[in-house]
Protein backbone atom coordinates (compact mmCIF):
# COMPACT_ATOMS: atom_id res chain seq x y z
CA UNK A 1 0.00 0.00 0.00
CA UNK A 2 0.93 3.51 -0.53
CA UNK A 3 -0.31 4.38 2.81
CA UNK A 4 2.24 6.89 5.17
CA UNK A 5 2.33 7.41 8.14
CA UNK A 6 1.04 11.19 8.81
CA UNK A 7 3.19 12.10 11.17
CA UNK A 8 2.20 16.02 11.84
CA UNK A 9 -0.92 17.82 12.86
CA UNK A 10 -1.43 18.96 9.84
CA UNK A 11 -0.82 16.10 7.89
CA UNK A 12 -3.07 14.33 10.08
CA UNK A 13 -5.77 17.31 9.24
CA UNK A 14 -5.28 16.83 5.48
CA UNK A 15 -5.96 12.93 5.90
CA UNK A 16 -9.05 13.40 7.65
CA UNK A 17 -10.03 15.81 5.05
CA UNK A 18 -9.84 13.56 2.42
CA UNK A 19 -11.07 10.81 4.56
CA UNK A 20 -14.08 13.21 4.64
CA UNK A 21 -14.33 13.35 1.21
CA UNK A 22 -14.20 9.55 0.45
CA UNK A 23 -16.99 9.18 3.16
CA UNK A 24 -19.08 11.58 1.92
CA UNK A 25 -18.93 10.06 -2.12
CA UNK A 26 -19.65 6.37 -0.29
CA UNK A 27 -22.51 7.88 1.61
CA UNK A 28 -23.82 10.03 -1.63
CA UNK A 29 -23.04 6.30 -3.79
CA UNK A 30 -25.10 4.68 -1.44
CA UNK A 31 -27.94 7.20 -0.99
CA UNK A 32 -27.63 5.95 2.81
CA UNK A 33 -25.74 6.47 5.61
CA UNK A 34 -24.76 9.14 8.94
CA UNK A 35 -23.01 11.34 7.80
CA UNK A 36 -23.14 13.93 11.23
CA UNK A 37 -21.57 11.25 12.99
CA UNK A 38 -18.95 10.13 11.36
CA UNK A 39 -17.70 13.66 10.12
CA UNK A 40 -17.74 14.33 13.82
CA UNK A 41 -15.80 11.29 15.06
CA UNK A 42 -13.30 11.22 12.05
CA UNK A 43 -11.12 13.24 13.50
CA UNK A 44 -10.11 11.34 16.33
CA UNK A 45 -10.14 8.37 14.32
CA UNK A 46 -8.13 9.65 12.14
CA UNK A 47 -5.34 10.70 14.87
CA UNK A 48 -6.03 7.04 16.16
CA UNK A 49 -5.45 4.82 12.93
CA UNK A 50 -2.35 7.69 11.57
CA UNK A 51 -0.56 8.07 14.96
CA UNK A 52 -1.41 6.10 17.55
CA UNK A 53 -3.05 2.50 16.85
CA UNK A 54 -0.41 -0.52 16.97
CA UNK A 55 -2.12 -2.24 14.08
CA UNK A 56 -0.80 -3.83 10.76
CA UNK A 57 -3.36 -4.29 8.12
CA UNK A 58 -1.54 -7.46 6.67
CA UNK A 59 -2.14 -9.23 9.99
CA UNK A 60 -5.45 -8.24 11.05
CA UNK A 61 -5.65 -10.10 13.61
CA UNK A 62 -2.09 -10.25 15.33
CA UNK A 63 -2.69 -11.01 18.72
CA UNK A 64 -0.75 -8.15 20.02
CA UNK A 65 -2.48 -5.27 18.40
CA UNK A 66 -4.24 -2.38 20.05
CA UNK A 67 -7.79 -2.53 19.53
CA UNK A 68 -10.37 0.08 18.08
CA UNK A 69 -13.62 -0.78 18.42
CA UNK A 70 -16.40 1.93 16.95
CA UNK A 71 -19.06 1.57 19.55
CA UNK A 72 -21.34 4.38 17.54
CA UNK A 73 -21.42 1.42 15.13
CA UNK A 74 -23.49 3.81 13.11
CA UNK A 75 -20.62 5.64 12.34
CA UNK A 76 -19.08 2.80 10.28
CA UNK A 77 -18.71 5.33 7.72
CA UNK A 78 -15.82 7.27 9.44
CA UNK A 79 -14.14 3.37 10.34
CA UNK A 80 -14.69 1.91 6.66
CA UNK A 81 -12.81 4.62 4.97
CA UNK A 82 -10.29 4.85 8.00
CA UNK A 83 -9.64 1.43 7.76
CA UNK A 84 -9.94 1.75 3.72
CA UNK A 85 -7.31 4.14 3.84
CA UNK A 86 -5.19 2.57 5.94
CA UNK A 87 -4.51 -0.10 3.63
CA UNK A 88 -6.85 -2.96 5.54
CA UNK A 89 -8.90 -3.13 1.95
CA UNK A 90 -9.16 -1.31 -1.03
CA UNK A 91 -10.76 2.05 -1.20
CA UNK A 92 -12.20 1.00 -4.45
CA UNK A 93 -14.61 -1.04 -2.14
CA UNK A 94 -16.07 1.89 -0.37
CA UNK A 95 -17.77 2.18 -3.80
CA UNK A 96 -20.20 -1.42 -2.55
CA UNK A 97 -21.17 0.38 0.70
CA UNK A 98 -24.64 -0.53 1.82
CA UNK A 99 -25.12 -2.30 -1.75
CA UNK A 100 -26.42 -5.88 -2.35
CA UNK A 101 -24.21 -8.85 -0.85
CA UNK A 102 -21.35 -5.38 0.02
CA UNK A 103 -19.07 -6.62 3.06
CA UNK A 104 -19.41 -3.32 3.90
CA UNK A 105 -23.16 -3.07 5.77
CA UNK A 106 -25.06 -0.17 6.96
CA UNK A 107 -23.16 -1.52 10.37
CA UNK A 108 -19.82 -2.98 10.38
CA UNK A 109 -19.03 -6.93 10.64
CA UNK A 110 -16.09 -8.01 12.17
CA UNK A 111 -16.93 -11.71 10.38
CA UNK A 112 -16.52 -10.03 7.11
CA UNK A 113 -14.29 -6.85 6.95
CA UNK A 114 -10.39 -7.30 8.33
CA UNK A 115 -9.74 -4.39 10.55
CA UNK A 116 -13.38 -4.60 12.43
CA UNK A 117 -12.90 -6.05 16.16
CA UNK A 118 -16.72 -5.36 17.07
CA UNK A 119 -20.54 -6.07 15.90
CA UNK A 120 -21.82 -2.97 16.62
CA UNK A 121 -24.97 -0.92 15.77
CA UNK A 122 -27.64 -1.36 19.33
CA UNK A 123 -25.87 1.26 21.40
CA UNK A 124 -24.14 0.50 25.02
CA UNK A 125 -22.05 -2.59 22.93
CA UNK A 126 -18.81 -1.26 22.30
CA UNK A 127 -17.76 -0.46 25.83
CA UNK A 128 -17.97 -3.78 27.30
CA UNK A 129 -16.16 -6.23 24.82
CA UNK A 130 -13.57 -3.19 25.01
CA UNK A 131 -13.21 -3.89 28.74
CA UNK A 132 -13.26 -7.49 28.19
CA UNK A 133 -9.99 -6.76 25.15
CA UNK A 134 -8.43 -5.05 28.17
CA UNK A 135 -9.12 -7.55 30.96
CA UNK A 136 -7.63 -10.46 28.40
CA UNK A 137 -4.10 -8.32 28.08
CA UNK A 138 -4.10 -7.65 31.91
CA UNK A 139 -4.64 -11.69 32.02
CA UNK A 140 -1.87 -12.78 30.19
CA UNK A 141 0.17 -10.23 30.26
CA UNK A 142 0.03 -8.58 26.77
CA UNK A 143 0.84 -4.83 26.07
CA UNK A 144 -1.78 -3.99 23.67
CA UNK A 145 -4.18 -0.95 24.72
CA UNK A 146 -8.27 -1.48 24.36
CA UNK A 147 -9.81 2.23 22.40
CA UNK A 148 -13.24 2.65 22.16
CA UNK A 149 -14.88 5.48 20.71
CA UNK A 150 -18.54 6.06 22.09
CA UNK A 151 -21.14 8.30 20.90
CA UNK A 152 -22.44 10.76 23.60
CA UNK A 153 -25.96 9.71 23.57
CA UNK A 154 -24.96 6.55 23.32
CA UNK A 155 -24.37 6.71 27.62
CA UNK A 156 -27.81 6.97 28.40
CA UNK A 157 -27.53 3.21 28.13
CA UNK A 158 -26.85 1.62 31.52
CA UNK A 159 -24.10 -1.21 29.77
CA UNK A 160 -22.18 1.54 29.47
CA UNK A 161 -21.93 2.24 33.27
CA UNK A 162 -21.80 -1.46 34.50
CA UNK A 163 -18.63 -1.95 32.24
CA UNK A 164 -17.14 1.48 33.56
CA UNK A 165 -17.88 -0.17 36.51
CA UNK A 166 -15.45 -3.03 35.73
CA UNK A 167 -12.93 -1.06 34.16
CA UNK A 168 -12.29 0.81 37.28
CA UNK A 169 -12.44 -2.13 39.55
CA UNK A 170 -9.96 -4.33 37.64
CA UNK A 171 -7.53 -1.05 37.44
CA UNK A 172 -7.61 -1.30 33.30
CA UNK A 173 -5.01 1.25 32.86
CA UNK A 174 -4.78 -0.26 29.13
CA UNK A 175 -7.96 0.82 28.26
CA UNK A 176 -8.93 4.13 26.53
CA UNK A 177 -12.76 5.25 26.15
CA UNK A 178 -13.74 8.17 23.91
CA UNK A 179 -16.23 9.95 24.34
CA UNK A 180 -17.46 11.91 20.90
CA UNK A 181 -19.92 14.78 22.95
CA UNK A 182 -21.11 16.27 19.92
CA UNK A 183 -24.60 17.11 22.37
CA UNK A 184 -26.24 15.57 19.53
CA UNK A 185 -28.55 12.37 19.27
CA UNK A 186 -30.79 11.22 16.80
CA UNK A 187 -33.92 13.35 17.36
CA UNK A 188 -32.81 16.30 19.56
CA UNK A 189 -30.09 17.53 21.56
CA UNK A 190 -28.62 15.11 24.71
CA UNK A 191 -29.71 17.61 27.25
CA UNK A 192 -32.97 18.21 25.87
CA UNK A 193 -33.27 14.31 25.51
CA UNK A 194 -31.56 12.83 28.38
CA UNK A 195 -29.15 14.88 30.73
CA UNK A 196 -25.63 13.91 30.82
CA UNK A 197 -24.09 16.31 32.25
CA UNK A 198 -22.51 16.70 34.49
CA UNK A 199 -20.57 13.66 32.18
CA UNK A 200 -17.17 14.48 33.56
CA UNK A 201 -17.86 14.33 37.26
CA UNK A 202 -19.81 10.61 36.11
CA UNK A 203 -16.49 9.15 34.98
CA UNK A 204 -14.09 10.66 37.22
CA UNK A 205 -17.13 9.01 40.17
CA UNK A 206 -17.05 5.48 38.36
CA UNK A 207 -13.35 5.29 39.09
CA UNK A 208 -11.93 7.04 35.28
CA UNK A 209 -8.82 9.46 34.68
CA UNK A 210 -10.64 12.09 33.00
CA UNK A 211 -9.27 14.13 29.75
CA UNK A 212 -10.47 17.17 27.70
CA UNK A 213 -9.94 17.46 24.47
CA UNK A 214 -10.82 19.90 21.34
CA UNK A 215 -12.03 16.54 19.14
CA UNK A 216 -10.73 18.38 16.31
CA UNK A 217 -7.74 19.54 16.77
CA UNK A 218 -5.01 17.50 15.53
CA UNK A 219 -2.45 18.39 17.58
CA UNK A 220 -4.13 17.91 20.78
CA UNK A 221 -5.33 14.96 20.15
CA UNK A 222 -1.99 13.77 19.24
CA UNK A 223 -0.94 15.27 22.45
CA UNK A 224 -3.46 13.20 24.72
CA UNK A 225 -3.40 9.90 23.06
CA UNK A 226 0.61 9.82 23.36
CA UNK A 227 0.22 9.72 26.71
CA UNK A 228 -2.42 7.27 27.83
CA UNK A 229 -2.54 5.90 30.74
CA UNK A 230 -2.66 9.42 32.60
CA UNK A 231 -3.03 7.59 35.88
CA UNK A 232 -1.22 4.08 35.67
CA UNK A 233 -3.49 1.82 37.39
CA UNK A 234 -7.13 3.54 36.01
CA UNK A 235 -8.85 3.57 32.98
CA UNK A 236 -8.91 6.87 30.69
CA UNK A 237 -11.65 8.57 29.53
CA UNK A 238 -11.34 11.37 27.04
CA UNK A 239 -13.94 14.02 26.73
CA UNK A 240 -13.67 14.72 23.20
CA UNK A 241 -15.41 18.14 22.40
CA UNK A 242 -17.00 17.30 18.76
CA UNK A 243 -19.09 19.23 16.21
CA UNK A 244 -22.02 16.91 14.71
CA UNK A 245 -21.03 16.99 10.73
CA UNK A 246 -17.66 18.58 11.62
CA UNK A 247 -16.03 20.40 8.29
CA UNK A 248 -19.15 21.14 5.98
CA UNK A 249 -20.71 24.52 7.25
CA UNK A 250 -24.29 23.58 6.38
CA UNK A 251 -24.43 19.91 8.50
CA UNK A 252 -22.30 21.28 11.55
CA UNK A 253 -24.36 21.33 14.93
CA UNK A 254 -27.58 20.08 12.95
CA UNK A 255 -29.69 17.35 14.20
CA UNK A 256 -31.07 16.81 10.67
CA UNK A 257 -27.84 15.71 8.94
CA UNK A 258 -27.99 12.67 11.82
CA UNK A 259 -28.40 10.48 8.89
CA UNK A 260 -29.83 12.65 6.02
CA UNK A 261 -28.12 11.98 2.60
CA UNK A 262 -26.77 15.25 0.53
CA UNK A 263 -28.49 16.20 -2.94
CA UNK A 264 -25.99 16.40 -5.92
CA UNK A 265 -25.73 19.55 -5.17
CA UNK A 266 -25.27 20.03 -1.55
CA UNK A 267 -22.45 16.79 -1.84
CA UNK A 268 -20.71 19.43 -4.48
CA UNK A 269 -21.05 22.17 -2.28
CA UNK A 270 -19.86 20.10 0.74
CA UNK A 271 -16.85 18.81 -1.66
CA UNK A 272 -15.76 22.39 -2.37
CA UNK A 273 -15.77 23.08 1.25
CA UNK A 274 -13.54 20.31 2.08
CA UNK A 275 -11.11 20.52 -0.83
CA UNK A 276 -10.54 24.20 0.23
CA UNK A 277 -10.51 24.68 4.21
CA UNK B 1 -33.68 -45.39 45.26
CA UNK B 2 -31.29 -44.28 42.68
CA UNK B 3 -28.64 -41.65 42.75
CA UNK B 4 -29.36 -38.49 41.97
CA UNK B 5 -27.04 -35.90 40.49
CA UNK B 6 -26.73 -32.22 40.60
CA UNK B 7 -24.94 -31.76 37.16
CA UNK B 8 -23.71 -28.58 38.14
CA UNK B 9 -20.96 -31.24 39.97
CA UNK B 10 -19.91 -32.42 36.80
CA UNK B 11 -19.70 -29.01 34.98
CA UNK B 12 -17.81 -27.58 37.23
CA UNK B 13 -15.08 -30.36 37.49
CA UNK B 14 -14.87 -30.41 33.84
CA UNK B 15 -14.62 -26.49 33.88
CA UNK B 16 -11.65 -27.17 36.26
CA UNK B 17 -10.36 -30.06 34.39
CA UNK B 18 -10.19 -27.64 30.84
CA UNK B 19 -8.55 -24.84 32.83
CA UNK B 20 -5.72 -27.08 33.82
CA UNK B 21 -4.81 -27.89 30.73
CA UNK B 22 -5.62 -24.78 28.58
CA UNK B 23 -4.94 -21.22 30.02
CA UNK B 24 -6.96 -19.70 27.68
CA UNK B 25 -10.28 -20.66 29.79
CA UNK B 26 -11.22 -17.75 31.87
CA UNK B 27 -15.03 -17.43 33.72
CA UNK B 28 -17.31 -14.69 33.56
CA UNK B 29 -19.67 -14.47 36.53
CA UNK B 30 -21.99 -12.05 38.00
CA UNK B 31 -22.18 -12.54 41.39
CA UNK B 32 -22.85 -16.43 41.02
CA UNK B 33 -19.82 -18.20 41.97
CA UNK B 34 -22.01 -20.31 44.92
CA UNK B 35 -24.96 -20.90 42.47
CA UNK B 36 -22.25 -22.23 39.40
CA UNK B 37 -20.86 -24.26 41.68
CA UNK B 38 -17.69 -22.22 40.98
CA UNK B 39 -16.11 -22.18 44.49
CA UNK B 40 -13.47 -24.85 43.53
CA UNK B 41 -12.47 -23.16 40.17
CA UNK B 42 -12.24 -19.64 42.22
CA UNK B 43 -9.73 -21.48 44.49
CA UNK B 44 -7.65 -22.73 41.85
CA UNK B 45 -7.67 -20.39 39.70
CA UNK B 46 -8.44 -17.01 41.42
CA UNK B 47 -7.01 -14.67 38.88
CA UNK B 48 -9.12 -16.38 35.90
CA UNK B 49 -12.77 -15.83 37.70
CA UNK B 50 -13.65 -12.53 36.48
CA UNK B 51 -16.98 -11.56 38.18
CA UNK B 52 -18.38 -8.44 36.96
CA UNK B 53 -20.93 -8.19 39.50
CA UNK B 54 -24.58 -8.25 39.28
CA UNK B 55 -24.13 -6.48 35.64
CA UNK B 56 -25.47 -9.18 32.74
CA UNK B 57 -25.29 -7.42 29.79
CA UNK B 58 -21.98 -6.07 30.66
CA UNK B 59 -21.02 -9.83 31.39
CA UNK B 60 -21.58 -10.66 27.95
CA UNK B 61 -19.81 -7.89 26.40
CA UNK B 62 -16.75 -8.51 28.40
CA UNK B 63 -16.70 -11.90 27.29
CA UNK B 64 -17.25 -11.17 24.50
CA UNK B 65 -14.01 -9.11 24.63
CA UNK B 66 -11.98 -11.54 26.57
CA UNK B 67 -12.20 -13.83 23.62
CA UNK B 68 -11.36 -11.37 21.17
CA UNK B 69 -7.95 -11.39 23.24
CA UNK B 70 -7.88 -15.05 22.30
CA UNK B 71 -9.40 -16.13 25.54
CA UNK B 72 -12.33 -18.97 25.79
CA UNK B 73 -14.55 -17.15 28.32
CA UNK B 74 -17.20 -19.47 30.48
CA UNK B 75 -19.93 -17.80 31.08
CA UNK B 76 -21.90 -18.62 34.27
CA UNK B 77 -25.19 -17.11 35.65
CA UNK B 78 -28.68 -18.49 36.43
CA UNK B 79 -30.32 -19.03 32.65
CA UNK B 80 -33.25 -16.64 33.61
CA UNK B 81 -30.94 -13.22 33.72
CA UNK B 82 -28.10 -14.84 31.64
CA UNK B 83 -30.08 -15.03 28.70
CA UNK B 84 -33.57 -12.57 29.35
CA UNK B 85 -31.27 -9.40 30.78
CA UNK B 86 -28.34 -10.13 27.81
CA UNK B 87 -30.26 -11.17 24.78
CA UNK B 88 -29.38 -8.74 22.42
CA UNK B 89 -25.71 -8.75 23.45
CA UNK B 90 -25.66 -12.78 22.94
CA UNK B 91 -26.96 -11.82 19.62
CA UNK B 92 -24.96 -9.22 18.74
CA UNK B 93 -21.71 -9.28 20.55
CA UNK B 94 -21.51 -13.15 20.68
CA UNK B 95 -23.31 -15.11 17.38
CA UNK B 96 -23.61 -12.28 15.17
CA UNK B 97 -19.47 -11.52 15.63
CA UNK B 98 -19.07 -15.30 16.13
CA UNK B 99 -17.13 -14.93 19.19
CA UNK B 100 -15.82 -17.85 21.11
CA UNK B 101 -17.70 -17.86 24.12
CA UNK B 102 -19.25 -20.65 25.99
CA UNK B 103 -22.90 -19.31 27.83
CA UNK B 104 -23.66 -21.72 30.65
CA UNK B 105 -26.97 -21.06 31.85
CA UNK B 106 -27.49 -22.53 35.20
CA UNK B 107 -30.69 -23.54 37.27
CA UNK B 108 -32.81 -23.11 34.06
CA UNK B 109 -36.74 -24.39 33.36
CA UNK B 110 -38.07 -24.48 36.90
CA UNK B 111 -35.33 -25.83 39.01
CA UNK B 112 -35.59 -22.54 41.08
CA UNK B 113 -39.77 -23.70 41.34
CA UNK B 114 -40.81 -21.90 44.61
CA UNK B 115 -39.05 -18.82 44.01
CA UNK B 116 -41.75 -18.39 41.10
CA UNK B 117 -41.63 -17.28 37.50
CA UNK B 118 -39.13 -14.84 37.59
CA UNK B 119 -36.76 -17.23 38.74
CA UNK B 120 -38.10 -19.83 35.74
CA UNK B 121 -35.95 -20.20 32.80
CA UNK B 122 -38.94 -21.74 30.34
CA UNK B 123 -38.39 -19.03 27.52
CA UNK B 124 -34.62 -19.76 27.40
CA UNK B 125 -34.55 -22.36 24.18
CA UNK B 126 -37.21 -19.94 22.00
CA UNK B 127 -34.95 -17.14 22.71
CA UNK B 128 -31.74 -18.72 21.86
CA UNK B 129 -32.42 -21.46 19.02
CA UNK B 130 -33.85 -18.09 17.25
CA UNK B 131 -30.41 -16.85 17.28
CA UNK B 132 -28.60 -17.64 14.24
CA UNK B 133 -25.04 -19.06 14.71
CA UNK B 134 -25.41 -19.66 18.20
CA UNK B 135 -25.28 -23.54 19.44
CA UNK B 136 -27.81 -24.36 21.84
CA UNK B 137 -26.97 -27.53 23.93
CA UNK B 138 -29.05 -29.27 26.68
CA UNK B 139 -27.69 -32.53 28.69
CA UNK B 140 -29.57 -34.78 30.57
CA UNK B 141 -27.25 -35.99 33.18
CA UNK B 142 -23.82 -35.53 34.54
CA UNK B 143 -22.03 -37.69 32.09
CA UNK B 144 -23.22 -36.18 29.22
CA UNK B 145 -22.88 -32.64 31.35
CA UNK B 146 -19.18 -33.49 31.00
CA UNK B 147 -19.41 -34.34 27.63
CA UNK B 148 -20.68 -31.19 26.60
CA UNK B 149 -18.53 -28.88 28.43
CA UNK B 150 -15.89 -30.56 26.79
CA UNK B 151 -17.48 -30.02 23.72
CA UNK B 152 -18.28 -26.62 24.10
CA UNK B 153 -14.53 -25.77 24.76
CA UNK B 154 -13.50 -28.14 21.60
CA UNK B 155 -15.98 -26.02 19.55
CA UNK B 156 -15.27 -22.80 17.92
CA UNK B 157 -17.90 -20.08 18.31
CA UNK B 158 -20.63 -19.26 20.48
CA UNK B 159 -22.41 -22.03 22.67
CA UNK B 160 -24.99 -22.03 25.13
CA UNK B 161 -25.28 -25.19 27.48
CA UNK B 162 -28.84 -24.89 29.46
CA UNK B 163 -27.97 -26.82 32.92
CA UNK B 164 -30.24 -27.61 35.38
CA UNK B 165 -29.74 -27.71 39.02
CA UNK B 166 -32.73 -30.91 39.74
CA UNK B 167 -31.39 -33.82 41.03
CA UNK B 168 -31.43 -36.57 38.23
CA UNK B 169 -30.37 -40.08 37.72
CA UNK B 170 -27.30 -41.58 35.12
CA UNK B 171 -28.91 -42.07 31.91
CA UNK B 172 -25.18 -42.98 29.97
CA UNK B 173 -22.39 -44.91 30.57
CA UNK B 174 -18.98 -43.91 31.09
CA UNK B 175 -18.03 -44.67 27.25
CA UNK B 176 -20.69 -42.37 26.13
CA UNK B 177 -19.79 -40.16 22.55
CA UNK B 178 -21.63 -37.45 22.57
CA UNK B 179 -22.15 -36.23 18.87
CA UNK B 180 -23.16 -32.41 18.15
CA UNK B 181 -26.23 -31.88 16.44
CA UNK B 182 -26.98 -35.52 16.54
CA UNK B 183 -30.48 -36.88 18.14
CA UNK B 184 -29.02 -40.01 21.07
CA UNK B 185 -31.32 -42.90 20.56
CA UNK B 186 -31.55 -44.10 24.00
CA UNK B 187 -34.38 -46.20 23.41
CA UNK B 188 -35.76 -48.49 19.98
CA UNK B 189 -39.24 -48.30 19.08
CA UNK B 190 -41.75 -48.54 16.35
CA UNK B 191 -45.08 -47.26 17.63
CA UNK B 192 -44.60 -43.93 18.85
CA UNK B 193 -41.54 -41.89 19.85
CA UNK B 194 -40.35 -40.03 22.98
CA UNK B 195 -38.19 -36.94 22.38
CA UNK B 196 -37.17 -34.81 25.54
CA UNK B 197 -33.38 -33.69 26.88
CA UNK B 198 -32.31 -31.84 30.20
CA UNK B 199 -33.61 -33.35 33.03
CA UNK B 200 -37.21 -35.32 31.25
CA UNK B 201 -35.00 -38.05 29.37
CA UNK B 202 -35.51 -40.09 32.56
CA UNK B 203 -39.13 -39.74 32.41
CA UNK B 204 -39.24 -40.58 29.46
CA UNK B 205 -37.31 -43.47 29.51
CA UNK B 206 -39.84 -44.31 32.67
CA UNK B 207 -42.68 -43.75 30.38
CA UNK B 208 -41.16 -46.09 27.52
CA UNK B 209 -40.91 -48.85 29.82
CA UNK B 210 -44.58 -48.12 31.03
CA UNK B 211 -45.81 -48.32 27.51
CA UNK B 212 -44.24 -51.03 26.80
CA UNK B 213 -45.59 -53.13 29.56
CA UNK B 214 -48.94 -52.60 27.97
CA UNK B 215 -47.59 -53.55 24.60
CA UNK B 216 -46.57 -50.17 23.27
CA UNK B 217 -43.30 -50.03 20.90
CA UNK B 218 -41.69 -45.98 22.46
CA UNK B 219 -38.67 -45.18 20.96
CA UNK B 220 -36.86 -42.43 22.88
CA UNK B 221 -34.62 -39.79 21.86
CA UNK B 222 -32.40 -37.36 23.99
CA UNK B 223 -32.23 -34.28 21.95
CA UNK B 224 -29.31 -32.79 23.59
CA UNK B 225 -28.96 -30.33 20.53
CA UNK B 226 -31.53 -28.54 20.14
CA UNK B 227 -29.81 -26.01 17.74
CA UNK B 228 -28.52 -27.45 15.05
CA UNK B 229 -31.76 -29.75 15.61
CA UNK B 230 -31.06 -33.66 13.87
CA UNK B 231 -33.96 -32.64 11.56
CA UNK B 232 -33.09 -36.14 9.71
CA UNK B 233 -33.94 -38.47 13.33
CA UNK B 234 -36.78 -36.27 13.82
CA UNK B 235 -38.40 -37.45 10.03
CA UNK B 236 -37.00 -41.08 10.59
CA UNK B 237 -39.01 -41.04 13.65
CA UNK B 238 -42.13 -39.50 12.44
CA UNK B 239 -41.97 -41.98 9.60
CA UNK B 240 -40.87 -44.73 11.33
CA UNK B 241 -43.11 -44.66 14.28
CA UNK B 242 -45.81 -42.50 13.40
CA UNK B 243 -46.49 -40.46 16.26
CA UNK B 244 -44.24 -38.30 18.57
CA UNK B 245 -44.75 -36.43 21.82
CA UNK B 246 -41.66 -33.84 23.05
CA UNK B 247 -41.52 -33.22 26.58
CA UNK B 248 -39.30 -29.89 28.06
CA UNK B 249 -39.00 -28.15 30.97
CA UNK B 250 -39.44 -24.70 28.73
CA UNK B 251 -42.73 -23.28 27.55
CA UNK B 252 -44.53 -25.14 24.82
CA UNK B 253 -44.17 -22.00 22.49
CA UNK B 254 -41.00 -22.23 20.82
CA UNK B 255 -38.47 -24.70 22.21
CA UNK B 256 -37.81 -28.62 21.68
CA UNK B 257 -41.48 -29.12 21.04
CA UNK B 258 -41.37 -25.89 18.06
CA UNK B 259 -38.35 -26.75 16.99
CA UNK B 260 -39.51 -30.75 16.02
CA UNK B 261 -42.66 -29.42 14.93
CA UNK B 262 -41.32 -27.11 12.60
CA UNK B 263 -38.91 -30.45 11.27
CA UNK B 264 -42.14 -32.66 11.49
CA UNK B 265 -44.14 -29.95 9.17
CA UNK B 266 -42.11 -29.81 6.74
CA UNK B 267 -40.53 -33.11 6.71
CA UNK B 268 -43.22 -36.32 7.27
CA UNK B 269 -46.38 -34.66 9.17
CA UNK B 270 -47.64 -36.86 11.63
CA UNK B 271 -49.63 -36.53 14.81
CA UNK B 272 -47.64 -35.10 17.69
CA UNK B 273 -48.39 -33.63 21.30
CA UNK B 274 -46.15 -30.94 22.89
CA UNK B 275 -45.61 -30.76 26.51
CA UNK B 276 -44.21 -28.67 28.85
CA UNK B 277 -45.43 -25.51 30.51
CA UNK B 278 -48.51 -24.19 27.94
CA UNK B 279 -47.78 -20.77 27.32
CA UNK B 280 -48.52 -19.64 31.56
CA UNK B 281 -46.54 -18.29 34.49
CA UNK B 282 -46.54 -21.25 36.98
CA UNK B 283 -47.59 -21.69 40.37
CA UNK B 284 -46.06 -21.49 43.05
CA UNK B 285 -44.42 -25.38 43.79
CA UNK B 286 -41.13 -27.44 43.55
CA UNK B 287 -39.85 -28.25 40.03
CA UNK B 288 -41.13 -31.56 40.30
CA UNK B 289 -44.48 -30.46 41.38
CA UNK B 290 -44.47 -28.03 38.55
CA UNK B 291 -43.85 -30.70 35.94
CA UNK B 292 -46.31 -33.06 37.54
CA UNK B 293 -48.45 -30.44 37.41
CA UNK B 294 -47.96 -29.21 33.50
CA UNK B 295 -48.32 -32.90 32.80
CA UNK B 296 -44.33 -34.04 32.64
CA UNK B 297 -45.08 -36.82 35.36
CA UNK B 298 -44.77 -40.85 33.96
CA UNK B 299 -48.06 -41.16 33.68
CA UNK B 300 -48.98 -38.39 31.66
CA UNK B 301 -46.05 -38.78 29.21
CA UNK B 302 -47.94 -42.16 29.27
CA UNK B 303 -51.22 -40.59 28.35
CA UNK B 304 -49.95 -38.51 26.06
CA UNK B 305 -48.37 -41.28 23.60
CA UNK B 306 -51.33 -43.03 23.72
CA UNK B 307 -53.21 -39.87 22.44
CA UNK B 308 -51.39 -39.48 19.60
CA UNK B 309 -51.00 -43.00 18.72
CA UNK B 310 -54.85 -42.45 19.05
CA UNK B 311 -55.29 -39.85 16.34
CA UNK B 312 -53.23 -41.94 13.72
CA UNK B 313 -54.36 -42.82 10.31
CA UNK B 314 -56.41 -45.66 10.04
CA UNK B 315 -53.69 -47.35 8.16
CA UNK B 316 -51.10 -46.14 10.73
CA UNK B 317 -52.94 -47.76 13.33
CA UNK B 318 -53.39 -50.63 11.89
CA UNK B 319 -50.01 -51.69 12.00
CA UNK B 320 -49.69 -50.80 15.41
Amino acid sequence: MNWQAPGSPAELRAEAQAARQDALNMIVGAGLGHIGGDFSALDIVTVLYGAILRVDPANPRATDRDRFIMSKGHATGALYVTLARRGFFATEELRTFAKPLSRLGGHPDRTKLPGVEANTGPLGHGLPVAVGAALAAKLSGQTYRSFVLTGDGELQEGSNWEAAMTAAHNKLDNLVVTVDRNHLQQGDRTENTMALESLAAKWAAFGFEVVHVDGHDHKALLEVYSHVPVREGKPTVVIARTTKGKGVSFMEDGAAWHHKVPSAAECAAALRELQTS
Amino acid sequence: MEKLFDCRDAFAATLEALAEQDPRVVVVCNDSVGSSKLSGFKQRFADRLVNVGIAEQNMIGVAAGLANGGKIPFVCGASCFLTGRALEQIKADLAYAKANVKLCGMSSGMAYGELGPTHHSIEDLAWTRAIADLAVVVPSDPIETREAVKFAHAYTGPVFLRLSRMGVPAVHTEDYQFAFGKADELRAGHDVTLIANGTLVTRCLQAAQRLGDGGISARVLNMHSVRPLDDAAVVAAARETGALVTVEEHTTRGGLGGAVAEAVVQGAPVPMAILGVPGVFAPTGSAEFLLDHFGMSVDGIVQAARGVIARKEPRQKAAV
